[in-house]
């Protein structure tokens, strides 16, 4: 068995906060949240992280592993071979403790997008065909884990919170519009409150999504195209037929 | 951080965000109660959102000949006959309808080719019963309700972890504890609480359960004069990884098997066509899981000491298209392609069919205004755990308890705070952070692990349990004594050293009952009273609190009126030819 060494932020302000190396004895396979959990039981009993599944199914653990938004329970060691491991909270957050932020701003935003709304007389049980569903399965993977919010530049390096939903948001509200029972047209909505005239398709977020969304390809460039049927959008151009009948 | 202990009031209080606790939400906000939810992860990750093979509900639509009665039978043989029938009934009975509404609030299930909700097999339901998406059926189903019960504008309180609950006289007055993030005290005052804080996997050493399996819940209740049922009957999962390391106890879901695969041993047998001819690696969890322990025990495992499960006989596209995040999962985390290699597999600590004990209809327990729901609660699996039942207990408990609590809370009052036990709960808090200490509580959390994991795990013996029941006790006064660093910033050593408390009780009663129950029953395998004891059948057990101390009672199973029954006795059940 040997051993690694990660250099792991600690501190409650990015500014003040400093990275402290830790020597972590390696089994085979491991990822890099078990060697941050091997820290917390013999070095630093207040590590602060966040972590749930362990196996990429709910989205806590998100940090950034050498500069790069990741899952740690999805990032093994061995990938490093043996040189130093830099981990990193997610910088696009405002810091709580060590690996750990505020990620509340995602659920208010959330909040903020109209909800599922069938028609009020559709009949139950639902009947769906296997085909209208396919495509929206893909943004339903979502796992929240964040990392596109995190790369997005922005939203991490504009800041520009207030002016744009961040991808993830974008994934959720793909899945709304292409869902077949859904009446809804959120497309004002995206142009407004949601700013996805913000985005200019560097496709940075689905460069990291641990769950594989296309989410530029799929998901917003189709709403992107949506919204040009009513507003100006000088990236977006007019292609498939996504959304069903709904009225534009 | 402050010193003040900020204070919210609400109706009624649910602690947990799992599919029960938002499921009993929605249906308390919808009978026009305040509600707070409260959870000491983000809104999303509780285990519900982890559950990948399916939920169980007899739609028919892929089999007929199902129907209630089959999935209560199911049900009850699973469970050994020690379930509570009125619980497997409502189970049974109201599924497909929690299902169904589940699409009217925008989920989607994989579907059949005429546009209705698909159904696969699975261990000992006797018809194709789950509903399922791909292998990430709790996603969808989290996701759901939490999108309702965002859009219900319900009030949610994320990485808050409550520790005491509140009473007046003999009735619920609220909760207390702390802001994981903050360190700040918090009190919740409410007229009714629902505890739906799900199960305890985390006091095993192998375990497919997060962090937050430590039994909260069920110690509250405990604390509070509620009675525990069952608490020997611990599910082990047939299928864990084993390897690397670092994962050994993930779930690898039954789906793998519902969709056909295999399990073999070293000399390449079929071993589960010996066990169980007629179900094989469709048998009920507990006899799959004894299968490969013996298979192990006879030196005929895996090189890392399993089973074989192989599913490459299914071809790669119906396994990329049916269990995708299986496939990843042991690409990225283990190197191995599962549509080229079998996997290694050995059982794993899942599931707490013991709980609090709850009045079928209500979920109510026996503390006045304090209702349980999902995995905190007992009854409805008996000594073992049907795969898919446990999602739609969430659904069906979670609505009742949410709309008997709303009811409730219409005839009451908000209880008196007692400011005493919310002091003494704060300065239990506050001992680990600022006593003169000296233990680390990972390592004792280790150490009860360790020990139940070898005294309490699949095989138990009287002097195993005995010995590991010193363990805790001794573990119990080592709780007292242990220190961590830090501040009471997001400090996991300070969380941890609460959550230890909690496992020590869970563990004590698990340890009390397992030695109590002297026979072998479903999951409960005693290997020195090998058999099933027709005495024990009629008996459920009980812990509760008696002044300091524990005490195992036990109650009568209670009797299936005669129209149930009599669905045991004739052939009822018609095989689809
Ligand atoms: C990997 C895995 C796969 C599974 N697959 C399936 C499947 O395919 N089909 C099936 O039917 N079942 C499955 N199960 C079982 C099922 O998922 C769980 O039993 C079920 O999700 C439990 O739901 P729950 O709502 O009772 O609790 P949980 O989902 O565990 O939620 C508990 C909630 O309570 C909160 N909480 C706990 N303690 C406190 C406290 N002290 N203060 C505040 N909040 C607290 C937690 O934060 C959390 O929000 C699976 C389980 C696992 C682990
Ligand atoms: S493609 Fe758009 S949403 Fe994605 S990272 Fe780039 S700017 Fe952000
Ligand atoms: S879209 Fe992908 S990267 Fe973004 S939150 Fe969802 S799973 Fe994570
Ligand atoms: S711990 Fe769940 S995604 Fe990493």
């Amino acid at each position: 068995m040997s051993d690694t060494t990660l250099l792991v932020f600690r501190g409650d302000s990015i500014k003040t906060g400093t990275e402290q190396p830790f020597q972590v004895p390696v089994q085979e396979g491991m990822v890099v949240l078990d060697a941050i959990h091997w820290i917390q039981a013999h070095a630093a009993t207040d590590l602060a992280c966040r972590w749930n599944c362990k196996a990429a199914k709910c989205g806590s653990c998100s940090a950034e592993i050498n500069g790069r938004p990741r899952l740690m329970c999805k990032t093994r060691l061995d990938e490093f071979a043996g040189e130093p491991i830099h981990v990193w909270p997610m910088r696009a957050f405002p810091l709580i403790k060590d690996l750990v932020t505020d990620v509340a701003w995602n659920y208010l935003v959330n909040a903020e997008i109209t909800p599922f709304t069938p028609k009020t007389d559709e009949p139950v049980p639902y009947r769906m065909a296997a085909d209208d569903v396919e495509r929206v399965f893909e943004f339903r993977r979502c796992i929240e884990c964040f990392l596109c919010q995190d790369v997005c530049h922005v939203l991490r390096d504009h800041d520009q919170k207030a002016a744009y939903y961040g991808p993830r948001y974008m994934v959720r509200i793909a899945g709304l519009e292409m869902h077949p029972k859904d009446t809804v047209n959120r497309t004002a909505l995206l142009h407004r409150e949601a700013g996805i005239g913000m985005c200019n398709i560097t496709k940075c977020c689905q460069d990291v999504c641990p769950e594989h969304i296309r989410i530029t390809d799929n998901a917003i460039i189709p709403l992107k195209e949506r919204v040009a049927g009513r507003y100006y959008d000088p990236i977006a151009w007019v292609g498939r037929k996504l959304f069903g009948s709904k009225a534009d | 951080m402050s010193d003040a202990t900020q204070t919210y009031t609400h109706d009624v209080l649910i602690i947990g965000a799992g599919g029960a606790g938002l499921r009993a939400a929605i249906e308390a906000a919808a009978g026009g109660a305040s509600v707070g939810v409260v959870c000491k992860s983000l809104l999303g990750k509780a285990h519900t959102v982890m559950a990948e093979g399916g939920i169980a509900a007899a739609l028919g639509n892929v089999d007929p000949q199902d129907n209630w009665q089959v999935h209560f039978q199911d049900t009850m043989r699973g469970g050994a006959l020690i379930n509570n029938w009125r619980m497997a009934e409502l189970h049974a009975t109201e599924s497909p309808d929690r299902v169904y509404e589940l699409e009217t609030w925008g989920a989607i299930f994989d579907r059949t080719p005429d546009g209705r909700i698909l159904q696969r097999p699975f261990g000992a339901h006797t018809y194709r019963r789950l509903c399922h998406v791909g292998d990430r059926t709790g996603l969808e189903m989290i996701r759901t309700l939490q999108d309702r019960v965002v859009a219900l504008r319900i009030a949610v309180y994320m990485e808050v972890t409550l520790t005491r609950l509140l009473k007046d006289g003999d009735r619920i007055a609220g909760a207390t504890g702390y802001n994981r993030q903050t360190g700040d005290f918090v009190t919740f005052r409410s007229k009714a609480v629902v505890l739906a804080s799900g199960g305890w996997g985390r006091i095993y050493k192998v375990t497919s359960n997060s962090w937050e399996g430590t039994g909260d819940g069920v110690a509250m209740g405990f604390e509070a004069g509620a009675e525990v049922l069952d608490p020997e009957m611990v599910q082990f999962h047939p299928t864990g990884m084993v390897w690397p390391p670092g994962v050994k106890g993930l779930l690898v879901t039954e789906a793998v098997r519902g969709e056909g695969g295999y399990l073999f041993n070293s000399e390449h047998k079929r071993f589960m066509l010996d066990y169980e001819p007629e179900k094989k690696e469709l048998a009920s969890r507990d006899k799959v899981a004894r299968a490969i322990y013996k298979e192990v025990q006879a030196g005929r495992g895996s090189p890392h000491g399993g089973a074989f499960l192989d599913v490459i006989h299914l071809g790669s596209d119906r396994i990329k298209k049916k269990l995708p995040s299986m496939y990843d999962q042991f690409l990225s985390l283990a190197d191995v392609d599962i549509t080229r290699e079998a996997m290694e597999v050995y059982p794993t600590i899942h599931y707490a069919m013991g709980g609090l004990r709850v009045e079928p209809d209500t979920g109510a327990t026996t503390v006045r205004g304090l209702y349980a729901a999902g995995e905190v609660a007992a009854g409805l699996h008996g000594a073992n755990r049907l795969g898919g039942n446990s999602l739609s207990d969430l659904l069906v408990f979670g609505r009742r308890a949410g709309a008997a609590a709303a009811q409730f809370v219409k005839s009451v009052s908000l209880g008196a705070l007692d400011p005493a036990s919310v002091a003494d709960e704060q300065r239990l808090l506050l001992g680990s952070l600022e006593g003169a200490g000296s233990e680390n509580p990972y390592l004792l959390q280790q150490e009860l692990q360790a020990a139940m994991q070898e005294g309490a795990g699949i095989a138990r013996t009287d002097a195993g349990l005995r010995t590991c029941l010193q363990t805790i006790l001794a573990l119990k006064r080592r709780a007292d004594n242990v220190h961590v660093a830090g501040s009471r910033l997001y400090n996991p050593g300070w969380h941890t050293a609460r959550d230890l408390r909690f496992m020590l009780v869970i563990s004590e009663a698990i340890v009390r009952g397992a030695i109590e129950r002297r026979e072998s029953r479903g999951a409960h395998w005693r290997t020195d009273f090998p058999n099933a004891d027709p005495n024990f059948g009629k008996l459920n057990l009980i812990a509760l609190k008696d002044g300091d101390a524990m005490r195992i009672t036990t109650r009568p199973v209670p009797e299936m009126p005669d129209e149930l029954a009599d669905l045991f006795n004739g052939e009822v059940r018609q095989k689809s030819a």
